[in-house]
């Protein structure tokens, strides 16, 4: 039955380009907010911890809503972007979106972890040297923290591929623009069509073990990847 | 002068409270390990804020509690020696120390690196990674580092301690031509005697945050000012005393009158005198007591590879749980000398080497 609808390859590029650009948002903004979030101390950082944590703990559908609350027509971001004349809600950016956030606290999480562990002497000896705060977080806390930061990056990359809740609460359904693999399965299932379901989980299994296998070895062999872990 | 020092900061466990002022000459910071040293340092850096004070380099004020001033670690070309000279392990020899040329021009840049490189004898290692040196060849990249920024002023924080015994000559011989060639403020801080001594013009004892004596070496090691810096600079024998005349004390503890070539006024002083000071005589029944001649009983002994330390117990033998009086430290060639010699053997208490001291 299913041989005769012809099938749609899309959702791999969606997916991958999706799960890409998100984790190049979540790389950004993580650095930034382990970075920002390392240099202050006190009982209001316990919130602000709590708060760049929730989309861990929170189930994707509920992280799904309250972004569909804030990019919605009468939300205060879908209102300012209306007003632009940019609706985000159903559209490929909501993906990236969903899966940013529900990927943020990961890299937040292992990125601080990786700064922490930079010895702080490194870090003084460049301000006596004379180095901005930017040159001191780039030449001297970013390289020393890589590996953890690349392990963090790894994971969220991981994370927004397999995102789904989230996603299809901001984005839907749409073939072709908004429907990751993970939403391809679903549709499949939902509609009976299990050969298309199992074969789109062994592709989502097959790229996913390609990724991580691929990236593990650029991390560890020798080359340029290793000898940037062994410099520490 | 050209670096003045006047600041206070609560440590945990006391107060770091100091004040001074020194010039081109390096300074050396003698102090044992948690009296304030690091600290000193950091402040002068621009790493730590003092709770109050003022620094002032060359007539440009670093730090001023009261104006609201601290200009950052940054922009005070201070050079900072960590004292595991934290070397940048990802970067190489001379991406280590051009960190510091950075505002050069290209061309600039290479030559003054050049330079550093050569001066400091590492031409050669320039793409090596920290990992991959010596103790002594990390240290000179460091140091390197440090006089990268031209800085104004040089502070080195334990800069031999980590390294092996072997080495140490050499790059106390290569500190000093740094030195030599630098002519600006140098702080050294160190916890050990001998090094604070070689490599200090001046000298300040830092003793739980205050300073327990500042000024020429010769001078503190001759005469220290107090029993604790008499203490820290190496003496290991002292003794409660009480002046009987001008130039007569009463040593309590050593059981023994004295004759001293300083009179104190004070009414309680201790006596002190220094291990190596203290001489080994030929017995003379004669001699008169103003010789400060002793006999002495040995308790015990602890060799090094050259010298001896003997314990040593006056005026008559020691008993089963009896003290040593006074510790004495001889080249193991003098000691072979009388060794052999029945005991008791006889020391003089030189009255050029007793210092008496306020309590």
């Amino acid at each position: 039955m299913t041989l005769i609808t012809p099938m749609d390859w899309s959702p791999i590029w969606i997916s991958l380009e999706t799960s890409l650009a998100a984790t190049l948002i979540t790389l950004a903004a993580g650095l930034a907010a382990a970075a920002w979030r390392e240099r202050r101390a006190g009982p209001a950082m316990a919130l602000v911890d709590g708060l760049f944590l929730l989309p861990l703990v929170l189930p994707p559908t509920v992280v799904g809503f309250f972004l569909l609350l804030l990019f919605g027509r009468h939300g205060p971001l879908g209102k300012l972007l209306l007003r632009l004349g940019a609706t985000v809600v159903f559209s490929w950016p909501a993906t990236v979106i969903a899966a940013a956030v529900v990927s943020f606290p990961l890299m937040y999480l292992t990125a601080r972890a990786a700064l922490e562990q930079v010895d702080l002497r490194y870090l003084e000896a460049a301000r006596t040297l004379g180095a901005s705060e930017w040159r001191v977080f780039r030449e001297v806390a970013l390289p020393l923290a890589w590996p953890g930061v690349l392990a963090g990056t790894i994971l969220s990359f991981a994370r927004a591929f397999g995102e789904f809740g989230a996603t299809l609460m901001l984005a839907g359904n749409i073939p072709g623009k908004t429907a990751t693999i993970p939403i391809a399965i679903y549709f499949a299932v939902e509609a009976d069509d299990i050969r298309r379901a199992v074969a789109w989980c062994l592709i989502d299994v097959a790229i996913s073990l390609a990724l991580l296998g691929g990236l593990y070895y650029w991390a560890h062999a020798p080359g340029p990847g290793r000898a940037r872990l062994e410099r520490r | 002068m050209a670096l003045e020092i006047q600041i206070a900061k609560k440590l945990p466990d006391f107060t770091l409270d100091v004040s001074f002022a020194t010039g081109d000459d390096p300074l050396a910071i003698l102090g044992p390990s948690g009296s304030g040293k690091t600290m000193l340092l950091r402040c002068v850096a621009g790493l730590e804020r003092p709770d109050r004070g003022r620094i002032a380099l060359h007539d440009r004020t670093l730090t001023d509690t009261e104006r609201r001033i601290h200009i950052p670690a940054r922009h005070r070309r201070v050079g900072l020696l960590f004292q595991h000279y934290a070397l940048f392990p990802h970067r190489t020899v001379a991406e280590n120390i051009a960190f510091g040329l950075r505002h050069l021009a290209g061309e600039e840049r290479a030559h003054r690196l050049a330079l550093l490189m050569e001066r400091m004898h590492l031409t050669g290692l320039e793409r090596r990674y920290p990992r991959e040196l010596s103790g002594g060849e990390q240290q000179r990249v460091a140091l390197a580092r440090a006089l990268s920024i031209e800085p104004e002023a040089l502070l080195l924080d334990e800069p031999l301690s980590a390294l092996d015994t072997h080495l140490r000559s050499r790059v106390e011989a290569q500190l000093q031509e740094t030195f030599a060639g630098y002519r600006r403020p140098a702080l050294l801080v160190t916890h050990n005697i001998e090094e604070a001594y070689r490599l200090g013009r001046e000298l300040l004892v830092l003793s739980r945050g205050r300073v327990a004596a500042f000024g020429p070496k010769e001078e503190i090691f001759r005469r220290p000012p107090t029993v604790e810096v008499a203490r820290l600079t190496g003496c290991k024998n002292f003794s409660r005393a009480r002046m009987i005349s001008e130039n007569l004390a009463e040593a309590v503890d050593w059981g023994c009158q004295l004759r001293v070539a300083q009179a104190l006024p004070r009414p309680a002083v201790q006596v002190g005198i220094r291990a190596h000071h203290i001489d080994f005589v030929e017995s003379s029944p004669g001699a008169a007591p103003e010789d400060n001649v002793f006999p002495c009983w040995l308790v015990r002994s602890s060799e090094t590879p050259f010298r001896i330390t003997l314990y040593l117990h006056l005026h008559r033998p020691p008993g089963a749980s009896s003290e040593a009086h006074l510790q004495a430290e001889v080249f193991k060639e003098k000691w072979q000398r009388f060794r052999e010699r029945p005991l008791p053997w006889h020391v003089r208490l030189s009255p050029e080497s007793l210092f008496l001291l306020p309590e």
